[in-house]
Order: structure tokens, then sequence, then C-alpha cells
């Protein structure tokens, strides 16, 4: 790190009489550079094929940056008072320290060591600790104020040794300069203190320690106070603190990364109490997958009105509807069923406490509770006016990428408009639905909409969702019932239709349509409407009975009847036939009479005739 | 009374060779007898540049009499180095700053 016998810049003896080194030429020499540039890449993180960068291990900010800060290089950062610039730098190299085994220095020309130890307490750093165990130092510069003026030349090598002393201590690899413009207001001479700036500079770069420089900017159109921006020109941070609407938002923006590409938007961050939170969600990312699979929605027939199969994993689920249609209803049924598979899921509430929530479901017979225990459910509820849309943002990034979860609800979305505008909304939602189908998380989203504007207030944001789920009250003859239309549902035939649903002690079912005369019905309309079918269909069957019956009934008579018929023949066809033989045998016998007779009275004749035998027989 | 001065250095350089000549200049023409004049080299002793907030080099404290007095410079410019270690009445103008 530091040489010894030289000089603090490492410049050769100067005993004999050598002036101090002339100040370098502010541009580098390619040779130079090509020579920093193969040196530092043996100690470098494998990130950038053009510049090795040393990850600050803030999140976010890594993927921001590709990778992190330029390493070896000193990185500006510019922003107004209390726009988080010494936490930025001491997390910088807090986790410097305890993640990436690189020891660091903090040079505080504002801020009492005691005080930062205060600071970053509430970030969950232990400064003291981190001193004891040499992997920090901290040195605050406290010059008292020159009060009449140089009495001729001077340079600052004794701020150049108390740097180059602390960086041997530890062995340093990162430098915080904070803020180094406080030099400017101590001591006269701005030029000199210019010149020395930049010589610091210099010899920081030479020796490979990558340094972040805070500045304040009072005005909006320059990053530092007195113009030391341009001799750091390798990587310019600004922190950006607003408050609009009584709501404060912090944004980090990339002026300028040399050698990388960089995201030029603002991004959110904010200061909670594990450090700084940069959300990396560009806008850009239309780049992700489309998964095939589908989940059911937790109510059999809405999967059938999805084309018999309900959502696709990772698709975005938009629920709208005026107060009081169900819409929380339809997500938790979501959420029940995604638990049930083992899926984990996120509630992020921002109208009703989860309390309130598992209440109400448990009531129409969806019970939570049991998911919450087991660690499967989570809920998130919070006003959105406790940061601002932009800290929403970030929170609910947060817990998505610590939790995990398969399945998040938001609701209601339009909650985010009481603190922002419908433009930032859609901003916000469209980098939230980005994130989350990166990430395959199949998502509702419940939206209020206003009575009587129910499709076109949505338009905005209804774009950015593959499925929409439209629920209705509908009035009919003196009551309001719940309906659901299938909007529309990307990449699937779905029902056109729509269903009433009802809220019973069982769960929500979904019922079929009835068409009458008025139109669509529902409610009592609909029993009625059922009742008179029934009715209609028990009248007939009754008639078919009766018809039946009848039938029976003339059938039986006709075969009585046939019976009888059938007797009185039997009957006189036995006389007749009794009389027939009678007159037969009568007949037979006359007929043998006669022949008898005839016989008889032969036989006498014969006998006489024949011989005049034995006197004639007996005549009978 | 005597003076205590104590002059900051880092290694023999120009700067740091003209300020203790012109520093024992002045202690022989004013303060006679009843001087003392410590060198420090930070380069030698690097913590007593955090110890005593030593930041421009050279630099030059009065530690005696009290109060603690900072100069910072070559002290080439002898009335600034006068005023400074108050060995010298000021007229001060309607501006209220020294010349």
């Amino acid at each position: 790190m530091v040489k010894g016998p030289s000089g603090p810049l490492g410049e050769g003896d100067p005993r004999g009489g050598a002036m101090t080194p002339p100040l370098p030429a502010s541009g580098r020499s390619p040779g130079e550079r090509m020579k920093q540039l193969t040196q530092k890449k043996k100690a470098s993180q494998p990130s950038s094929k053009t510049l090795p960068k040393a990850a600050t291990g803030i999140q976010g900010l890594d993927e921001i940056t590709g990778g992190g800060l330029p390493r070896g290089r000193p990185t500006l950062v510019s922003g107004g008072a209390g726009s988080g610039k010494t936490l930025f730098g001491l997390e910088f190299l807090v986790r410097g320290a305890t993640q990436y085994s690189e020891p660091g220095v903090f040079m505080s020309f504002e801020e009492s060591i005691p005080d930062l130890t205060k600071n970053v307490a509430s970030l969950g750093f232990d400064l003291d600790r981190l001193v004891a165990d040499k992997k920090l130092f901290v040195d605050h510069v406290s010059i008292t104020r020159i009060e009449f003026g140089e009495t001729g030349e001077y340079d600052l090598d004794g701020l150049f040794i108390r740097i180059a002393d602390a960086v041997q201590r530890v062995g340093a690899r990162r430098v915080v300069l904070d803020t180094i413009e406080s030099l400017f207001g101590e001591l006269p001479n701005p030029g000199i203190v210019r010149a020395e700036i930049r010589r610091l500079f210099n010899w920081l770069k030479q020796k490979g320690l990558t340094t972040v420089i805070t500045t304040e900017r009072d005005q909006p159109d320059r990053l530092t106070r007195h113009g030391i921006e341009e001799f750091v020109s390798d990587c310019v941070i600004l922190l950006d603190h607003r408050i609009r609407e009584e709501i404060s938002t912090r944004r980090l923006r990339i002026v300028k990364y040399r050698g990388s590409t960089h995201g030029t938007n603002e991004y959110p961050f904010l200061i909670d109490d594990q450090g700084i939170s940069v959300l990396p969600i560009s806008s850009l990312g239309l780049d992700h997958d489309a998964p095939a699979e589908r989940v059911s929605s937790g109510i059999a027939r809405l999967d059938g009105m999805l084309g018999g199969r309900g959502f696709y994993r990772g698709s975005s689920i938009l629920a709208s509807g005026t107060a009081g249609t169900g819409k929380t209803t339809i997500a938790a049924c979501f959420v029940d069923a995604a638990c049930r598979r083992g899926d984990r899921s996120l509630f992020f509430a921002f109208e009703e406490s989860p309390q309130q929530i598992v209440r109400n479901m448990r009531s129409i017979g969806i019970d939570l509770e049991p998911w919450v225990r087991k660690g499967l459910l989570q809920f998130h509820a919070a006003r959105p006016t406790y940061g601002g849309i932009e800290q929403v943002l970030l929170l609910t990034h947060k817990r998505i990428t610590s939790f995990q979860p398969s399945v998040v609800v938001v609701d209601p979305v339009t909650n985010l408009l009481m603190v922002s505008t419908q433009n930032e909304v859609r901003s916000m939602l469209t980098r939230l639905v980005d994130f989350l189908k990166t990430q395959g998380i199949t998502t509702i989203f419940t939206s209020l909409t206003a009575a009587g504007s129910l499709e076109a207030s949505e338009a905005d944001v209804s774009s950015l969702m593959d499925t929409w789920l439209l629920l209705k009250n509908i009035e009919v003859g003196g009551e309001r019932n719940r309906a659901l239309y299938v909007l529309k549902s990307r990449g699937m035939e779905h029902s056109n239709q729509i269903r009433e649903f009802v809220l019973t002690d069982d769960g929500l079912r979904l019922l079929d349509v009835y068409l009458g005369p008025e139109g669509v019905l529902t409610g009592s309309a609909r029993v009625s409407q059922e009742m008179r079918e029934k009715a209609v269909v028990t009248f007939r069957r009754q008639e078919l009975e009766t018809r039946r019956r009848e039938l029976e009934r003339k059938r039986r008579i006709f075969e009585a009847r046939m019976v009888m018929l059938r007797a009185e023949f039997e009957a006189e066809e036995e006389i007749i036939q009794q009389t027939i033989s009678e007159s037969e045998l009568l007949g037979q016998e006359v007929v043998q009479d006669r022949g008898q007779m005839v016989l008889s009275r032969q036989a006498d004749s014969s006998s006489y005739k024949k011989e005049g035998r034995a006197k004639a027989a007996p005549v009978r | 009374m005597v003076w205590n001065l104590r002059l900051y250095v880092a290694n023999q350089t120009p700067k740091s060779i003209r300020a203790f000549a012109n520093l024992k200049v002045l202690c022989e023409e004013r303060l006679k007898g009843r001087y003392q004049i410590e060198v420090i080299d930070l380069r030698e002793n690097p913590q007593l540049a955090r110890g005593d907030q030593i930041v421009a080099i050279p630099t030059l404290v009065r530690r005696l009499p009290l109060p603690l007095r900072t100069i910072i410079g070559d002290l080439s410019n002898s009335v600034r180095l006068l005023v400074g270690l108050d060995l010298r009445k000021v007229d001060w103008p309607s501006s209220g700053r020294p010349t």
C-alpha cells in the first residue's frame, strides 16, 4: 500500500531538493491506463469485460452498475443535504469489509466519529467493532478555521499522510472521503486545494484504491460546489431526496459510468434498518418466459370459464369492480388454492388489515389462518401514504425477493393513486409486473373502480394484465347481486358469458346465467325463474304421468272387454257346436235306423225268396 | 513565558526548509531566549497528524502561550505570521479584517 522511505505519494526521495512532483496531466496516457487495468484485473471481481468492478453489496446497486463501482477508481456521489451520501459511503465500506474481505478507510470531514457510529448503528452496522477488528479505519478531519490566511505556500501532505497511514494500518482496498469539499471552506486559497485534491485522487488511483468521494450539491445544474467533478471522470452517481405532496422519495441515478453500460434512469431507493436498497427494475424488460403451465383459480367454475384449466402460471390478473363486488374474495380464493398446493403466497393489503381479511374470509368458509401459521402465506399491510409510491415498489420488491412466493396479491392497486398520479402509478405497475413476470409469479391485482365507469377508467392498467375479471353488481328487481365476467384472457379461450356468483358458507360459487325476457337474471329473480322452470317441468311430468295412466286404463278396459267377448263367443260356440253334433248324431241315427229297417225288411224278403225255408222270422 | 512552537513538516521539502528558516529568523528577532521550536516530521509520526489534526504542510502551532494558534504555509509572509502569532498589533479597518 504505502511504500516506506519515499514520500506518501511514492514519488521518490525528495530530499535531494526535488520539487513536489508536477501535477499529472488531467488525461491519462493510454499506456498508463492499460498498465493500471492489467494490474487491477488480478484482484478484481469478474464482471465487466472492459472495466473491473468492486461489488458494493448494496442491494440493487450492483445490478444497476453491472457489478459494482469501478475498481481502483474514484466514484463521485453527489447529492443534497440528507440524501444519504454518508450512509452510502459507510455501507460501501462496511459491506466491503464484512462481505468481500476488503478493509476500508473512512475519512470524515464533517461528522464526528461518535456521530457516525450512532448513525450507522440504525442500519445494523457496528462501526466500533469493525474498527476494533481492524477491518475499518475511521478518521475525522477537523480543521480549525485558519483565520488570517496562509503565510506562504503549502500543500496538503498532512492529509495525505493521514490517509496513507490509515490505509496501511488496516490494509485498506477501499476509501471514502466524506465530504472532501469541506476543505474548501476551511482552507484559504482554493487553487491550492483543488490542485491537491487532484493530486490525492491520482495517488488513490495509483494505489488501486476504490474510492467514493461525496460532494454536496446545492444547485440543480451542478454536481459539486467547487467543480471537482472534473477530476472524477470514471463514475458519477447522483442521490436525490425529494418531497412531493408531503411524501418523500429517494432516487439514485448513474450520471456517468465510463466504460460500462448502465441504466440511465432514476432508480428509487430506500434506507431502512438493513441499509440502502435500490430498486433495480428497469422498465425495458419484456424479455421474460411464457410458461404454459396452468394454475387453478380456486373457484372450479371460474377455471371452467378460463378454457377449463385456470390461469397461466406467471400471468398477471386484474380483478376490478366497484365497492363490495368481491374482489378481495376472489383473491383470497386463489391464495387458498395456492397454499393448498404448497405454493407460497404473499398478500399485500393496502386497504384492510390482515386480521380483517382473515376474518372476512372465514365467514364464507375460507380459512387462511393455517396457511399463515405454516408460513405459506405472508401478509404485508400498509397504507401507501406511509412512504410514497416508489417506497411501495421498493418494499414489495424487497419482500418478494426475500420470501420468494409463487403467488402475489396486491389489494387494491388503486389505493396507490392516493399518493401519486395516474401516470406514475402506471409506470410503477409496469415495472412491478415486469419484475413479477421475470420471476414467474402469478399475481392478482384488485382495482376499485368508480361506479359507472367500469371499463373506461381501467384502460391504463388493464393493458398490463393478461386476464381481466370484471366484477359487477347487477341491480334487478330491487336487489343487487354479484356477477363476474371474464373480460379478457390472453392466450386461452374463455367464456364470454356473465356468471352470477354467490358467497355462501361454503365458499364462493359461480352459477349459471339465466336469461329471461328481461335479460340476465340474478338473485331472487333467478330463484323465482328457477322455480318457475321447475314448476313447468313438474307440470309436464305430471301430465305425462296422467296420460300414461289413461292409456293403461284404456288398455285394461279393452282387455276386459276382449275377455268378455271371448267368453260369450265361447259360450255360443259351445252351444252351436253341441247343436251341430246333436243334429249330426240325429242324422246318423236316422240313417242307421233306416238302414236297419231296410235291412230287416230285406232280410224278410230275401229269406222268402231264397228257399221257402222256415217260416218267416218273427216280425218285429 | 517560554514560547512553545511546533512546526509540522513532511520530509525535507523546500517548503518545510523555508518554513523552518523563516521561523528561526522570527524567533531570534522577537523572542530571543524565550522560545522553543519542535519540528515534527509527520512521515515518521503519522499518528500525530491525526492526533493534532494536521492537514496542511507546513503547519505551525503555537502551543504556548495559550490560546492555541494554528498557522499554515511556509511562513514567508511575515506580516501574517506575526499577526497569527499575535506578535503584532493590528489596525482593524472598517471591514473588520486585517490587511
